[in-house]
């Protein structure tokens, strides 16, 4: 196992280092040009062996922002400023300035379930291409070891290896997710990023889905960052949890405290619109919209729609500061109650 | 309407080579409304004259003179191809939109006979269509004949665009609203079908005139009537390439191609200005 | 029945239905217009003198029984068919009394040739360049191919053969610019002969790929600048899979599918662009006996070449259409 060849003090280094990351989208269409700040000024630290969720509303860039941290971006999309930095294992991989050497890594050391994951297979090729593909040049194994390395991964993880012989749309829904959950833990890379990889599927395969990334994520010691705007699955499977709001990560910490007392307002509000067993009170709807992020609001971006708004969030933006178990920004985090 | 033609003009560079392409051509074929002879006489000028400052473009084997052939030919030729262009647009939209709102077995039924439409090939139809009306042959015969094999790729096209239309929320009010389902196509969905109609239209008329000029290049429509096709048809009949009179060909040519450039680069611009995905594309989702 | 028995089925019907219309629509032109092809003809044959009444009488009735044209309209259409499925289309009158069948089937090979070889080279050389100029957006050579091949699109065949015969006949004479093969050898399996055909085939095929290439090149390049935002491609990009690997295996293949479909609804027109081309170069096929047929007011060549024309049309869909499932999995294993 690879975790295992990872000695003593490396593994208490964050695997990945994010500082003042901006990342812009920058368009010029028929003569009116548009910027988006749809990362805007973020930084965050991953340790080893955790799940770390990002929460936010759709349109709220934390797609944007998994995808600036996994250098996957294309124009109009920039990294305007700020920088990106895994730790694999002792070797430091900084993504914007070694473009090459992140290639290399990728699916060896950082692998991808993707949102949608229902059509990332390719529809004309049979579904042991896809391994091979993506897997078999970082294994060094003959053709026949590495295929029964992939038959036995699969069946640890409880797909029967037939399916490697199917075509994707012979599969159903669920059994491509997790075919795609086995094809991203392969290689048993360090750091897994999962993007929404349960919005499509319905709530029974959903819980499978769930247990089968806790449970790969714990025989490996991976870290795992979850993007989805379900709070509900969030609670269930990640151990801190960083809230986005319009580009900026306005909240983080560890998810029982983030779960029982929100600091921002916004928390406050992605949880108390959460179902409870025996709540039958209506939930009250927060008013108004996501900014649009070419013109978001000056100060603090949540201030149009926050119920404890002052007339200093109008004007000054709220740093992230550390409080006891997490970091907010907001003049009034404290002040919060949930509903 | 005339915001988006001012932009497409600053900002497209295609747009506005097809522009001015088309355009030229366009004030060109409008001249000949000023022709100082009358554009079906023949022999009334010195025979097979090179261009000179007499006659700029040379005259003719038959005694025309080229510059004002082409103007008319170019002016009927057009008129052909959006005769074509209108007529097989009814028919585009209407079966395209039927279709797609109807769905089931009334969408199946036609688009079966829309694709048994396309796998028949034009040009024998069209011929044999000549062949038996002959000398009953006019313009506007071949124009219908022409638009009734010239629709069914596009009403395909109009088809998926109000196939996707039909479960959107706003189709689903206006049919609450009791609107029948004529109001709705027309009322609803016409205004999402008429950019892919515009563009298919350039299409269409680049495909029209480019049969116009088939069929009369044969000497199959009524050879009288100036066309471009036709010019090229009475140049072969006098061997024009071979006795040297080679403004004759060249000139008519010149400005078929010019024509088919002006159009086929504002059909291309305009799909681009028109379409989602590319936009979405060049927006950034 | 399965999805893949479906599909078969369907296609089958498709084709059936191609048949029909075409053929029926074949003689409802000629029945319906308002040109008697039995006068037409004696007024063609009276220009060479016999002008005796009588004998003009028998004519009309022999005409009338060689079109088929006697009878109900019913009796007639049912006549016409029994013609179209006994391949037998009376004796051509413009070269009396050769059938036209035997015509047919000394122009078909001539024509199948051609557009084989033209359609094969336009559709591979269309749909390579427009995958590769929709993958790699900023190489230079590639925008500038795709600008030529695009600025020749919406030139018409005629124009474009016309060009190519000026050039190659006229300004710099390497190539034959008229008939099928040299006039003074014998069809055979010779060296001479093969050469004279591929030279004899060189104008006509490059007019047709000239004229059709254009438009596979823009289909693809949109199809393949939309297939790389799909999930299956920026997943693969994600995961590191060579750029190679990642254009032909996903980008380039599922591209292909609506292409292959494109190109059974391409053969049509493909036809139309073959007759006048034909026309223009003196080739020997199909399309130069329909002109022909109608110049010289061969009534019965016109409507056997047409109805043929648009038969042989429908097989090759028809065939495209078999050959499909092979490519898409979705479709063989439903």
């Amino acid at each position: 196992m690879l975790a295992a060849t990872i000695d003593a003090p490396t593994r208490t280094r964050p695997v990945l280092e994010v500082e003042n990351l901006k990342a812009y989208y920058q368009m010029n269409y028929f003569g009116v040009s548009r910027e988006v700040r749809a990362v805007d000024d973020v930084t965050l630290t991953i340790n080893r062996n955790e799940i770390y969720g990002i929460a936010g509303e759709s349109s709220s860039g934390k797609s944007t922002l998994i995808k600036t941290i996994a250098g996957a971006i294309t124009p109009p999309l920039r990294v305007v400023s700020g920088s990106v930095k895994f730790d694999f294992g002792g070797s430091q991989l900084d993504v914007y300035a070694r473009p090459k050497a992140m290639k290399a890594a990728r699916w060896r050391h950082l692998s991808y379930i993707m949102q949608g994951s229902m059509n990332v297979l390719n529809p004309v090729r049979k579904v042991r291409h896809a391994f091979d593909d993506f897997a078999f040049r970082h294994m060094g194994l003959s053709p026949a070891q590495f295929r029964s390395r992939v038959e036995g991964h699969l069946k640890r993880l409880g797909l029967d290896p037939r399916v490697l012989e199917s075509y994707p749309h012979q599969l159903s829904g669920g059994m491509r997710q997790r075919l795609t959950i086995a094809l991203a833990t392969v290689c048993e890379p360090e750091f897994i990023i999962a993007d929404e990889p349960t919005t499509a599927l319905d709530v029974l395969v959903q819980q499978d889905v769930l247990a089968l990334i806790k449970d790969v994520q714990q025989r490996l010691g991976s870290s795992v960052v979850f993007v989805t705007h379900d709070m509900t699955v969030h609670a269930a499977i990640a151990d801190r949890i960083g809230i986005v709001y319009a580009g900026r990560l306005v909240e983080e910490g560890p998810t029982d405290d983030a779960f029982a007392r929100p600091q921002h307002p916004y928390t406050a509000h992605l949880i108390s619109s959460l179902p409870r067993l025996g709540d039958v009170s209506r939930r009250k709807a927060l008013p108004g919209k996501p900014p649009n992020l070419s013109d978001p609001p000056s100060g603090c971006r949540f201030h149009p729609r926050c119920p404890l708004a002052i007339d200093r969030c109008k004007v000054e933006n709220p740093p992230l500061v550390s409080r006891a178990t997490g970091r907010v920004a907001c003049w009034r985090a404290g002040e919060v109650e949930v509903a | 309407m005339f915001k988006i033609l001012r932009d497409l003009l600053r900002y497209n560079v295609e747009f506005l080579i097809g522009f001015v392409l088309t355009a030229g051509i366009f004030l060109f074929a409008l001249a000949h409304f000023f022709a100082p002879y009358p554009d079906t006489a023949i022999y009334l000028l010195p025979p097979d004259m090179p261009p000179s400052p007499e006659y700029w473009l040379g005259t003719t084997s038959r005694g025309q003179d080229v510059l004002w052939q082409m103007s008319s030919a170019i002016w009927n030729t057009m008129t052909f191809g959006l005769t074509v262009t209108v007529l097989s647009r009814l028919l585009a939209v209407t079966v395209g939109m039927v279709s797609g709102y109807l769905g089931g077995k009334w969408d199946e039924a036609l688009m079966t006979v829309n694709d048994t439409l396309i796998a028949l090939p034009n040009i024998p139809i069209l011929l044999l269509v000549y062949f038996v009306m002959r000398d009953q042959m006019n313009w506007p015969v071949l124009a219908l004949t022409a638009a009734l094999l010239g629709w069914n790729h596009d009403a395909r096209l109009i088809r998926s665009v109000v196939l996707s239309l039909r479960h959107r929320e706003f189709t689903r009010h206006a049919v609450f609203a009791g609107m029948s389902v004529p109001q709705i196509l027309i009322r609803q969905h016409l205004p999402y079908v008429m950019p892919v109609v515009f563009f298919t239209a350039m299409n269409n008329l680049i495909w029209a005139i480019g049969l116009e000029v088939t069929l009369s290049v044969l000497g199959f429509s009524d050879i009288n009537r100036p066309t471009i096709g036709g010019m090229i048809y009475w140049a072969n009949q006098h061997q024009a390439i071979i006795a040297g009179i080679w403004w004759w060909i060249a000139f008519p040519i010149i400005a078929i191609v010019i024509l088919f450039l002006g159009l086929f680069l504002l059909a291309i611009s305009v799909n681009e200005y028109i379409d989602p995905r590319s936009r979405l594309s060049r927006m950034g989702g | 029945m399965d999805g893949f028995a479906k599909y078969l089925v369907r296609r089958f019907f498709q084709f059936i239905l191609v048949v029909f219309l075409g053929v029926s629509l074949t003689f409802l032109i000629t029945n319906l217009s308002p040109v008697d092809p039995v006068e037409q003809t004696v007024s063609l044959m009276t220009n060479f003198g016999a002008t005796d009444p009588r004998s003009v009488e028998l004519m009309r009735e022999a005409l009338a029984e060689l079109y088929g044209l006697q009878g109900s309209f019913l009796d007639q259409y049912l006549s016409f068919w029994g013609r179209v499925v006994r391949g037998d289309f009376g004796p051509s009158l413009s070269s009396f009394p050769t059938p036209v069948m035997s015509l047919i089937m000394g122009a078909l090979p001539w024509t199948i040739g051609l557009l084989t070889l033209a359609v094969v080279i336009t559709w591979i050389l269309g749909n390579l360049l427009g995958a590769l100029a929709g993958y790699f957006r900023s190489n230079l050579m590639l925008k500038l191919a795709g600008a030529t091949v695009m600025a020749l699109h919406p030139v018409p065949a005629y124009i474009l053969g016309l060009v190519l015969l000026l050039i190659f006949g006229y300004a710099w004479p390497v190539l034959p610019i008229s008939g099928g093969a040299q006039m003074n050898l014998q069809p055979s399996l010779t060296f001479d002969y093969i050469r004279s055909l591929i030279l004899h085939g060189t104008l006509p095929a490059m007019t047709l790929v000239l004229a059709g290439i254009g438009g596979w090149f823009i289909s693809m390049r949109s199809l393949v600048s939309n297939i790389v935002t799909d999930d299956h491609v920026v997943y693969a990009e994600l995961g590191g899979v060579s750029s190679s690997k990642i254009f032909s295996q996903y980008v380039a293949r599922n591209a292909l599918l609506p292409q292959v479909t494109g190109l059974a609804l391409s053969l049509g027109s493909v036809f139309g662009g073959a007759v006048i081309t034909e026309f223009l170069f003196n080739y020997p096929g199909m399309g130069r006996l329909l002109v022909q047929g109608i110049y010289r007011g061969d009534y019965s060549l016109v409507l056997g070449v047409t109805t043929m024309s648009i038969i042989a049309v429908a097989i090759a869909v028809f065939v495209i259409d078999l050959i499909y499932p092979l490519i898409d999995p979705r479709v063989r294993l439903g």
